[in-house]
């Protein structure tokens, strides 16, 4: 009898995870997460002029993170682990180090959210208010506070958040950055109001207020009678005229935002408008000129054929919850100012990418996508892709605020514009177009050509001149040759021209892909054209990369080509380097 | 004695095994409030296709083996529904400087799946999700079953096996 029990048990305990797979081992609770982990380790270079002590003897760079997240019913917690030992090339110094950046527990009970802790938010398209983050760019500012939202009524969600957001490894304490507040509110019409429902014509309207406090510091600054501000060496010839002043720095500093989002069939429009309140900082050189932004989108779309129209104009709308931080990497900003040139997929058309002027910018896109159908003359039997797109950034009016005082001058209203000027100086442009056709089931191919012109004094280094503008015509060709199901080579040919700059650029990739499980890639950018002989560099990389499931490992090695590396509008500088990396990143 | 305990130790080993080999579940879809392409609000436990199974790609429109998977997938889809009533859903990670074109995008390109907008990343964190692109399998109860991070031409085919068994599973 007691053998009997025992074999049951035994039963009982092997047939155990058929049953116990198919349930919560936690019960009702459940943890997920992921973990990625880049390192690299840095070789000298002679050519790129890369040596040890240049490296400062940080001979091996490690950036990884894990994120746990815990679910159980209405209920989430979850974290996030870094560690910079040390930062990579190209990351800020003031990463390094290892800890929980960001935590946060939430809970919803009907229609309230509330969350407390570490957060993401962002109001409309985020023109005064957005906290996000991007590894790959070492971004993050989220805030560390409390959010809520809110749905009183079916179409309408509330927001309201307070916070301090993150600066580095530097806790928040003794006033040493600003508190930000906010509230935001969206209104769906048609799901609001009964007798809308049924409209073709769907209307969303929203708005927000963001408040930053801060305990401004005593500030003085010295200026000469030619409005040059003079600093404490006093390396101006006037020195001996100047004169000193206590900046009237606000503790409050207010914006807020109204959007409105029109759809009816395929049309889609969509604007948002935002003033900001007199907010002298680093970054607008302690002018008390208000900002103001507008940004406006168009679209009209229907199978196989879609236009795209946006527009912006920025007027001195840097954000930031510290009045004394500029520079890079950005840190602290409250609100994002979209970038409105489209993001390219391949290598050598991002060698001249573009950011967000916040002090002032005018920027148009247009965009036309159409598919010539399947089996038609034109289309071929699997159809093809045409896309065609232009953008343009371009300087805002500055006019002087009086005679005598210079445009921009530290401690004066800045200057004076009218809405939606457009000023002379040229920041950015780009034409481009691409091919997309299948040929038949073995083998694709993509054309694209892009007509880039780009000053480079303006995005580099903020000099706002146009005596250093790059014109870059470049073309790419990738054709993906597909031996069975499982088989495949992809190549791209790519050609960068220009008489300035760094000169003509070609690149080569050959891919060799093993579905699901494994890739094999050898690619060479080559700097042909560069007018100092020494810099006409071979940038090659060899790289492998395995993938089971959520997990991905891949190892290059390679020299690293010097640039600006940008998500989103927002960039990282990115130096040269030669040097092996490892990346594993896996999800549970 | 000795033999039943082994006996039962190897069962033991082979319903672990087995079990393991068989579609099980990772976790279940978690509730987020997002946009569907037209702006208009959208959560996620909404994602649903009658109990049947859903795909669930991350992509963006600068991201260049997210757009040769939606190609791919675009190539075989009306296949895939008419083989395992399949759906998928396209989340876009886009932010407000190309969410907005994401639509035209969308049409142009002739792309027939649901197509989703999470401008500031709060589905694909929920999700842990990385980089893009990363592909997800989700059973006819809401369950996550299968996830897949990259692309590699061909990699199709194995969603559809998954989703063939996600369907046997059932």
């Amino acid at each position: 009898m007691k053998r009997n029990i025992f074999v049951k048990l035994l039963l009982i305990l092997a047939l155990l995870p058929v049953f116990g797979f198919s349930q919560d081992i936690l019960s009702g609770g459940k943890v997920t997460g992921n973990i990625q982990v880049d390192a690299q380790y840095y070789s000298e270079d002679s050519k790129l002029g890369i040596s040890d002590s240049s490296l400062n003897y940080k001979k091996f760079g490690m950036n990884g993170f894990a994120n746990f997240i815990y679910s159980n019913g209405d209920f989430t917690a979850g974290m996030r682990l870094e560690g910079f030992m040390n930062p990579m090339l190209g990351f800020d110094p003031r990463y390094e180090g290892f800890g929980v950046p960001y935590w946060f527990a939430k809970y919803k009970v009907g229609t309230l959210e509330m969350t407390a802790g570490h957060f993401y938010e962002q109001f409309g398209s985020g023109l005064v208010l957005r906290s996000w983050e991007e590894w790959t760019l070492g971004y993050d500012n989220n805030i560390y506070g409390f959010n809520a939202h809110f749905s009183p009524i079916k179409g309408v969600m509330l927001k309201g958040l307070v916070g301090t957001q993150r600066y580095f490894w530097e806790p928040y304490e003794n006033s040493n950055r600003g508190i930000v507040r906010g509230l935001d509110g969206d209104f769906f019409l048609n799901d609001m109001f009964e007798g809308l429902a049924e409209s073709k014509t769907k209307i969303d309207l929203g708005g927000s207020f963001v408040s930053r406090y801060e305990k401004v510091p005593n500030k003085t600054f010295s200026r000469d009678s030619a409005y040059i501000v003079i600093n404490e060496l006093g390396d101006t010839s006037e020195w001996n005229q100047r004169t000193t002043y206590q900046y009237n720095l606000p503790y409050n500093v207010g914006s807020w935002a109204a959007r409105a989002n029109i759809a009816n069939g395929g049309f889609n429009f969509y604007v948002e408008y935002a003033q900001k309140g007199n907010d002298p900082n680093a970054t607008n050189n302690y002018i008390y000129k208000k900002g103001s932004a507008i940004y406006s989108t168009l679209s009209y779309s229907t199978k196989g054929l879609g236009l795209f129209l946006a527009t912006k104009w920025i007027d001195n709308m840097s954000y930031k919850s510290k009045l004394t931080e500029s520079g890079n990497p950005p840190m602290l900003d409250i609100n994002y100012l979209p970038a409105i040139t489209k993001e390219h997929p391949y290598s050598l058309a991002t060698v001249y990418p573009y950011a967000t002027k916040q002090n002032g910018e005018f920027g148009l896109q247009w965009q036309i996508a159409y598919n010539l159908a399947k089996n038609s003359t034109l289309g071929g039997k699997y159809g093809t892709n045409i896309t065609i797109n232009y953008s343009l950034a371009r300087s805002i009016r500055k006019d002087q605020v009086s005679a005598g005082i210079p445009v921009d001058s530290t401690g004066t209203d800045g200057y004076k514009t009218k809405f939606f000027s457009i000023g002379d100086l040229p920041y950015y442009e780009d034409f481009n177009i691409m091919l997309e056709k299948k040929f038949n089931t073995k083998v694709k191919a993509k054309l694209a050509y892009y007509n880039q012109t780009y000053n480079k004094n303006v995005i580099e280094d903020d000099i706002f001149d146009d005596i250093n503008i790059v014109h870059a015509k470049i073309a790419v060709l990738d054709l993906t040759y597909k031996f069975d199901a499982k088989n495949s080579l992809r190549t791209e040919l790519q050609g960068l021209f220009t008489k300035e700059d760094d000169g003509d650029w070609a690149a080569l990739m050959l891919e060799y892909n093993v579905s699901p499980t494994w890739f094999f890639s050898v690619q060479d950018e080559f700097n042909y054209g560069n007018p100092v002989s020494d810099k006409q560099i071979h940038y090659y990389n060899l790289s492998f990369g395995y993938n089971e499931g959520s997990n991905r490992f891949s190892v290059r090695y390679g020299r690293q080509r010097e640039g600006l590396l940008c998500v989103g509008g927002v960039c990282r500088y990115v130096p040269a380097s030669t040097g092996l990396t490892f990346t594993l990143t896996s999800s549970f | 004695m000795k033999k039943l305990f082994l006996a039962a130790f190897s069962l033991f080993i082979f319903t672990t095994a087995f079990s393991q080999s068989e579609i099980k579940t990772l976790f279940n879809l978690p509730s987020v409030d997002i946009k569907n392409v037209k702006g208009e609000p959208f959560n996620t436990k909404s994602i649903a296709n009658n109990g049947k199974p859903v795909i669930i790609t991350f992509w963006a429109t600068w991201c260049k083996p997210c757009m040769k998977e939606h190609d791919a997938i675009s190539d075989v889809y009306a296949d895939w529904i008419k083989e395992t009533g399949v759906k998928m859903y396209a989340v876009s990670i886009d932010n407000s400087r190309s969410s907005k074109s994401v639509l035209p995008l969308v049409n142009g390109k002739g792309w027939d799946f649901e197509v989703l907008l999470d401008e500031n990343g709060e589905f694909k964190r929920a999700m842990n999700v990385n980089v893009p692109p990363h592909t997800f399998i989700v059973n006819g109860k809401g369950e996550v079953v299968w996830q897949h991070v990259g692309y590699l031409e061909g990699d199709e085919a194995e969603y559809l096996e998954i989703v063939k068994k996600a369907l046997k599973a059932k």
